[in-house]
């Protein structure tokens, strides 16, 4: 499992600081295709931060990003969403006034001849789309999507951001609003994802949802990773040792961050 | 009532040996069912206003036996015609979730530049007055609405001002004489006064039934070439014939002799305008990225931020529309009069426009209404005056019962946001 994916985002050193400050401290994170990897921490430990570094919405102090080998800079969202990175916020974003397919395709439309919106194309897409994560819980994609339950929007907010091509997709909080059989639905989908090639951050406080589907749980606290184990290696108890204390029960060495299941 | 439709299965391709495979969703009671949802979703549609607009005449017929006659109904449809080009315009700002109060100002201001440009020492000619005025409406919401975006003003301070100001260019423009005439100019009084022939009604009625007929059967042949579902044939059929029985409604009734003293029929231009231009606003808003990020913007504008859209210039486009729509209804109202007063919109213009919008069922709080809301508004508006004129009562009680109206529409739309934040989904 651990050699399966080749690496698609190698973050080194990453520093970020707003005014004193200083929200990530040499932040090291490797992310590979085909896995979810589960990002965990206490409030403040700059998990948002992150993620906003890598989707571009903040510009990183220092440190290296380097994207399927490569070195690159990430200036702004569009440099993000170039690369095929793709972040679904906690409050999905979604237009409650617009169906599924208006909500999919906003902001970039596909038309026809005179500028006349491609309906028809679009309604297939979004189908094809809604079909190939398994979201079968939506039974009409022409509903407003004020209609939908909080489980349907949340996949209905993934849909649109694995439609275009998506290679890494960052998901805050995905289950945070959601009952027990909505959070399985929504789980399943980040699985499915997943198997088809993608890059999965799930940002979790739910331990259960993370041992449920991560492959890779890595713990951020205070602006440092303190570690990136995989599920089977620790215990619940001990992850939450990590996000609270940063070492968990059995690492004798405080300085040195867990790093199991290398290989 | 859904067995009925089961009929639609002959014409669907492969129908024929799997009759009860159709989807669920697209049964009568599934489509009323989802109207009502639409409704507790906050889409308050066409329905009351129509109901509103039936009840309405048969009350006025029933007080005065002259409302229903054809001569009323066309004298109706033009009074009621300078306000229903305003309310499209205004239409499109209270789907942003914005307030437009300069849309009657701006009306004068159209009407006024008009009328100065075909007039004095040096006239232009009549086209030359429209661009003109056309202009100076996008101009007057250009302005508006970049105050309202880059400043992020209020829009009903800004456009309050713009309301003052406006009037105020009005003045000075149709100062020297108090009233400046068009008469002289027929292009310009044809607009608001000219008649079609029943022959050329009668084929713009075929034309567009036709056309609304072709539309429908090939978008219907768009779905079944991608594999989707194409809902029921008989809707169709029912979409069209509605479209049909308006036209020809329409027709007859403005075809008929309506001289007390010579004969007098024929469609009025200026009807034909208004549905001109309600069909090309219905395009803009429903059909293109343009119309589709102005319902964004009204839902979610943060959303629609994140989405990548411009919602700064969707909010100027959108208050530069009004504007426009506002000079075309001060054109119209120009022409009718046949001049302009240094009072121009400064009257209830401003206030029957946005109550025709609102009483078509475009929601005050964004994202919700459609453009025929604002035709179907301006004529429940029109009714009123109307009728309230027939039966002789002041136009203080006019003022009265629209007032009463409009608050019955607020309420309708109140109520159903209501059942939206109720749901969780406000």
């Amino acid at each position: 499992m651990t050699n399966a994916g080749v690496p698609l985002l190698q973050l080194q050193g990453i520093r970020k600081h707003f005014g004193a400050v200083e929200a990530l401290r040499g932040v090291d994170f490797t992310l590979r295709a085909g896995l979810v990897t589960a990002l965990v921490g206490d409030n403040g430990a700059g998990k948002s931060t992150l993620i906003k570094c890598i989707a571009g919405i903040h510009t990183i102090d220092s440190g290296s990003v380097v994207w399927e080998g490569q070195l690159v800079t990430i200036a702004g969202p569009a440099d993000g969403a170039a690369l095929g990175i793709e972040v679904v916020y906690q409050d999905l974003a979604l237009c409650d006034n617009l169906d599924v397919v208006q909500n999919m395709f906003l902001g970039r439309e596909l038309r026809t001849g005179v500028r006349r919106l491609d309906e028809e194309t679009m309604e297939a897409r979004t189908r094809e789309t809604l079909e190939s994560l398994s979201v079968t819980t939506i039974s009409s994609v022409r509903q407003q999507v004020a209609s939908l339950s909080g489980g349907q929007r949340q996949s209905v907010a993934v849909a649109r951001a694995v439609m275009w091509n998506s290679r890494l997709v960052i998901l805050d909080e995905p289950t945070a609003a959601l009952g027990v059989a909505q959070t399985k639905q929504v789980l399943t989908l980040v699985r499915k994802l997943a198997d088809q090639g993608i890059s999965v951050v799930l940002i979790s406080h739910n331990l259960s949802d993370v041992f449920a589907v991560a492959d890779r749980i890595a713990v951020l606290r205070l602006g440092r990773m303190v570690a990136d184990v995989e599920p089977d290696d620790v215990t619940s108890n001990e992850v939450v040792q990590l996000i609270t204390s940063g070492h968990a029960g059995f690492a004798d060495e405080l300085e040195t961050p867990l790093r199991r299941g290398h290989a | 009532m859904s067995r009925a439709l089961s009929q639609d299965a002959v014409s669907a391709p492969r129908g024929g040996d799997l009759p009860f495979e159709r989807p669920a969703e697209w049964s009568v009671r599934a489509q009323l069912g989802g109207y009502l949802a639409r409704l507790r979703g906050g889409e308050v549609g066409s329905m009351p206003v129509v109901v509103g607009l039936v009840a309405l005449s048969l009350f006025f017929q029933s007080q005065n036996d002259h409302f229903l006659t054809a001569g009323n109904l066309t004298n109706l449809l033009v009074q009621g015609a300078g306000v229903a080009m305003i309310a499209m315009g205004v239409v499109f700002v209270l789907l942003i979730g914005e307030l437009d109060l300069s849309v009657g100002s701006m009306a004068g201001v159209g009407g006024a530049v008009l009328a100065r440009t075909v007039t004095g020492p040096h006239p232009h000619s009549w086209w030359i007055g429209i661009a003109l005025a056309l202009l100076a409406g996008a101009a007057m919401g250009f302005v508006q609405g970049v105050l309202v975006t880059a400043l992020n003003l209020p829009s009903f301070v800004v456009t309050l001002a713009g309301l003052l100001a406006f009037n105020g260019i009005v003045l000075e423009a149709v100062n020297n004489t108090g009233r400046t005439s068009i008469r002289q100019v027929p292009q310009l009084v044809y607009i608001g006064n000219g008649l079609l022939t029943p022959t050329t009604g009668w084929v713009l009625a075929i034309a567009a039934t036709m056309g609304y007929a072709a539309l429908q059967v090939l978008r219907r042949r768009r779905r079944l070439r991608l594999d989707l579902k194409p809902g029921p044939a008989l809707l169709i059929v029912w979409r069209v014939a509605v479209v049909a029985v308006v036209a020809t409604a329409l027709i007859l009734v403005t075809n008929a002799d309506r001289g007390p003293l010579a004969p007098i029929r024929g469609l009025p231009f200026v009807v034909s305008l208004v549905l001109l231009a309600m069909v090309v606003l219905s395009y803009l808003a429903s059909r293109t990225s343009f119309g589709r990020h102005v319902y964004a913007v009204g839902g979610h504008a943060e959303a629609a931020r994140r989405a990548g859209i411009k919602v700064q210039s969707v909010r100027v486009g959108v208050f530069m529309l009004s504007g426009v729509m506002a000079t075309v209804g001060g054109i119209v109202l120009t022409s009718r009069l046949q001049s302009v007063t240094s009072t121009e919109g400064s009257g209830q213009i401003l206030l029957y426009a946005i109550a025709a919008a609102v009483v078509g069922g475009t929601s005050l709080f964004g994202g919700h209404g459609r453009v025929v809301n604002a035709v179907l508004g301006g004529l429940v508006v029109a009714a009123i005056d109307n009728g309230m004129g027939l039966l002789e009562l002041s136009a203080g009680s006019k003022s009265i019962y629209t007032g009463i109206v409009l608050i019955a529409a607020v309420t309708i739309d109140s109520l159903s946001r209501r059942g939206r934040v109720s749901s969780g989904r406000g």
